[in-house]
């Protein structure tokens, strides 16, 4: 098969870090804190690494969009496995601004320059949760999407003729779908476990090439249709109150005005 | 290439600087100062340190306290080191090693220190005294058969210390007698570590007792020699997963091609070996002592008496701030040792002082940690007390406290000779 799947994966705010809003509520606090790579974009990685070792695909290139400091998440892809990876260099207020629109028009036009058959992407993102991208991404192009998982349990994806081919656990069994290459498949998080970069993996890594490129250089437009109003924390949660008697229940349900 | 020298050039070339996350992330642009912190890596180095941190979380931190109770290291975990390239991390990759540098092996060592001294041992002791060894030492024929599998399979053990003879290293009275084209190797070695999963020994053993220590030889042994006897394991106070044990050689026969190096070089091979192995000890108990510090303080915010947190008073940050402040000065002894010895520069006084300096820390630290815990650091439910008993033999092994400070002492008397 001569099939190159492309991999998107985000570079966000670690998992285990305490989010706090910054002052002025523009937005949370990214300075001095831990990133990593998106842990469903993980899993994206690790499905297009085992298409390459199941000799499915020929080729699994990872794209990140923004700053500098994406090429660290790209590096980390090409230590699993990856071929090769494209840095789309977005900065300051363009990256603020990023969202899933501009990156789903970004990979659609990578998508047709690097004349991909498949796209694997986590289904949505740790930091914003929007879960669009992969459905944006097929529509801008015209290909059918697919989330493997959907929220049952995991399964396998695998290529036969020119079809993907997607078996998932449902309440009454398990049901297999074809679709149509090319295709945009988005990964939930019990699609299988990502591996470890090998410290071997991690030095080849250095030497795989990741290639430079601007939005402008794909004929997208970055700007954002969307502007952040404010940011706040989620409301502290108050304790509780006991009642003995549902007569007492009405009575302060009545007085906080709930009824 | 050795790896030693080769690393010189990669991490001069290496040594970018990631100054701090905050700046880098201010700037676009990494910062690149002349002279960069010490805590600065190269992206290979951080890369490596994360996969690592993850990995031991993972696949070490659940089998810990199980493999202590029991003093036996699992079977998955050395396993699980061996596909991770964690045994053959300067071994070139043409040998099926990791191919990275010493300094990579010392961030390796420290990571997994913090989550298991015994694992960190067993990685410290492959890596900076067997690989290190066959590496620098080897003939292409040696290399060719042993380094691959040390890199994927073989654990191997430093034999040279015995019951007579510890510090006094060179008393040793094992001996090996020429016949021709082998010898024949009588005596005995204690405080073993490794022995019971090793494949290959490396074997001190004296050739021309006449010469004294300058007939010292190191001679390979694969396990199923005959004539090789290992021994039952210690029953110890602490790092009770890495097995220590004696080995008996009775008449034991080995092949000439099995010497390491020159007949009679032994001793200088092992005081070489040793002046890097000192600093892998060092990456050791500052990972333990780090790991132990990590697991305390998070408590000791939780933690409220007498309406606040135990950490909001005084005494209590004092404490934390000194020993913390200890932490940090082990970590750039050996950091800086590390670099030291891969510019090629002289760095023996400095690495006895970082493993000097970090045995220390951690005794320290440790019982510290035990007494700001309270009752719970007493109890073995908390990871605490493991790491209590596991640092002592950081001021022990490799090289004693007051063998490190002699031998600073005579260098610094060297120094002042004008």
């Amino acid at each position: 098969m001569s099939a190159r799947v492309l991999v998107g994966v985000k570079r966000v705010i670690d998992y285990a870090v305490k989010i706090r809003v910054k002052p002025d509520r523009t937005g949370v606090v990214t300075d001095g804190v831990k990133h990593s790579m998106n842990p469903f974009c993980e899993i994206a990685v690790e499905e297009a690494v085992k298409l390459k070792e199941k000799k499915l695909v020929k080729e699994v290139v990872a794209v990140s969009c923004g700053p500098q400091q994406v090429q660290e998440t790209i590096r980390t892809a090409l230590a699993m496995g990856a071929d090769r990876g494209i840095h789309v260099e977005v900065s300051g207020k363009d990256y603020e601004t990023l969202g899933p629109l501009q990156v789903s028009k970004i990979l659609a036009a990578l998508a047709k320059k690097e004349q991909a058959d498949l796209i694997i992407l986590g289904k949505q993102a740790i930091d914003d949760d929007c879960n669009q991208t992969g459905q944006m991404t097929a529509a801008l192009l015209d290909w059918p999407q697919r989330s493997p998982e959907d929220g049952t349990f995991a399964s396998e994806v695998n290529i036969e003729a020119d079809k993907l081919k997607v078996v998932r656990e449902i309440d009454g069994g398990l049901e297999t779908i074809k679709i149509n290459l090319p295709a945009v498949v988005t990964a939930d998080l019990r699609l299988n476990t990502p591996r470890y970069a090998t410290l071997p993996n991690i030095m080849k890594a250095k030497k795989k090439k990741i290639a430079n490129v601007k939005p402008a250089d794909l004929g997208v437009d970055v700007s954002s249709r969307l502007e952040v109003l404010k940011v706040d924390e989620p409301p502290q949660r108050q304790a509780g109150v006991k009642v003995e008697t549902v007569h007492d229940l009405v009575g302060k349900l009545k007085e906080a005005g709930r009824i | 290439m050795s790896a030693v020298c080769g690393s010189l050039s990669r991490s001069r070339a290496a040594v970018r600087c990631l100054c701090s996350r905050a700046a880098a992330e201010a700037h676009h642009d990494v910062i690149r100062p002349a002279f960069p912190p010490l805590q600065s890596f190269s992206e290979e180095e951080s890369m490596m340190r994360d996969a690592v941190k993850k990995f031991a979380q993972e696949r070490i931190a659940p089998f810990v306290s199980k493999m202590d109770e029991d003093s036996v290291m699992d079977a998955d975990v050395i396993s699980a080191l061996f596909e991770q390239g964690l045994m053959g991390i300067e071994i070139g990759a043409e040998y099926g090693g990791t191919g990275s540098s010493f300094f990579s092996s010392i961030l390796v060592i420290e990571e997994l220190a913090k989550v298991d001294p015994s694992v960190s041992v067993l990685c410290d002791i492959q890596n900076t005294l067997i690989n290190t060894l066959l590496t620098n030492l080897g003939t292409e024929e040696q290399k060719q058969h042993y380094l691959p599998r040390l890199a994927s399979d073989t654990v191997g053990s430093f034999c040279l210390s015995e019951s007579e003879s510890g510090s006094d290293a060179f008393s040793l009275k094992t001996k090996a007698e020429k016949h021709k084209d082998y010898y024949i190797i009588n005596g005995s070695k204690m405080w073993i570590s490794n022995a019971e999963h090793a494949g290959v020994f490396l074997v001190m053993a004296n050739a021309e007792p006449a010469a004294g220590y300058r007939g010292i030889t190191c001679f390979i042994v694969d396990r199923h020699t005959d004539g090789l006897h290992i021994g039952r394991k210690e029953n110890k106070l602490g790092l009770r997963a890495s097995s220590t044990c004696p080995l008996t050689f009775d008449n034991m026969k080995v092949h000439e091609k099995n010497i390491l190096g020159k007949v009679g070089h032994g001793y200088k091979y092992a005081i070489g070996m040793l002046n890097g192995g000192r600093i892998g000890i060092a990456a050791q108990m500052l990972g333990l002592a780090q790991g132990c510090f990590d697991h305390t303080v998070p408590y000791t915010r939780q933690r409220v008496q007498f309406g606040k947190r135990i950490f909001d008073f005084q005494g209590m940050q004092h404490q934390i701030a000194h020993v913390a402040t200890q932490l940090e000065a082990a970590r750039l002894l050996t950091y800086n040792a590390a670099r030291l010895k891969e510019a090629g520069r002289s760095f023996i006084k400095e690495a006895c002082m970082a493993k000097y300096f970090s045995a220390e820390v951690a005794t320290l630290t440790t019982s510290k940690c035990i007494e700001w815990m309270g009752g719970v650091g007493f109890t073995k439910d908390y990871p605490i007390e493991k790491y209590y008993r596991d640092c002592k033999i950081g001021a022990i092994y490799e090289g004693t406290t007051n063998i490190q400070l002699s031998t600073m002492a005579k260098m610094i008397d060297q120094e002042y000779d004008g």
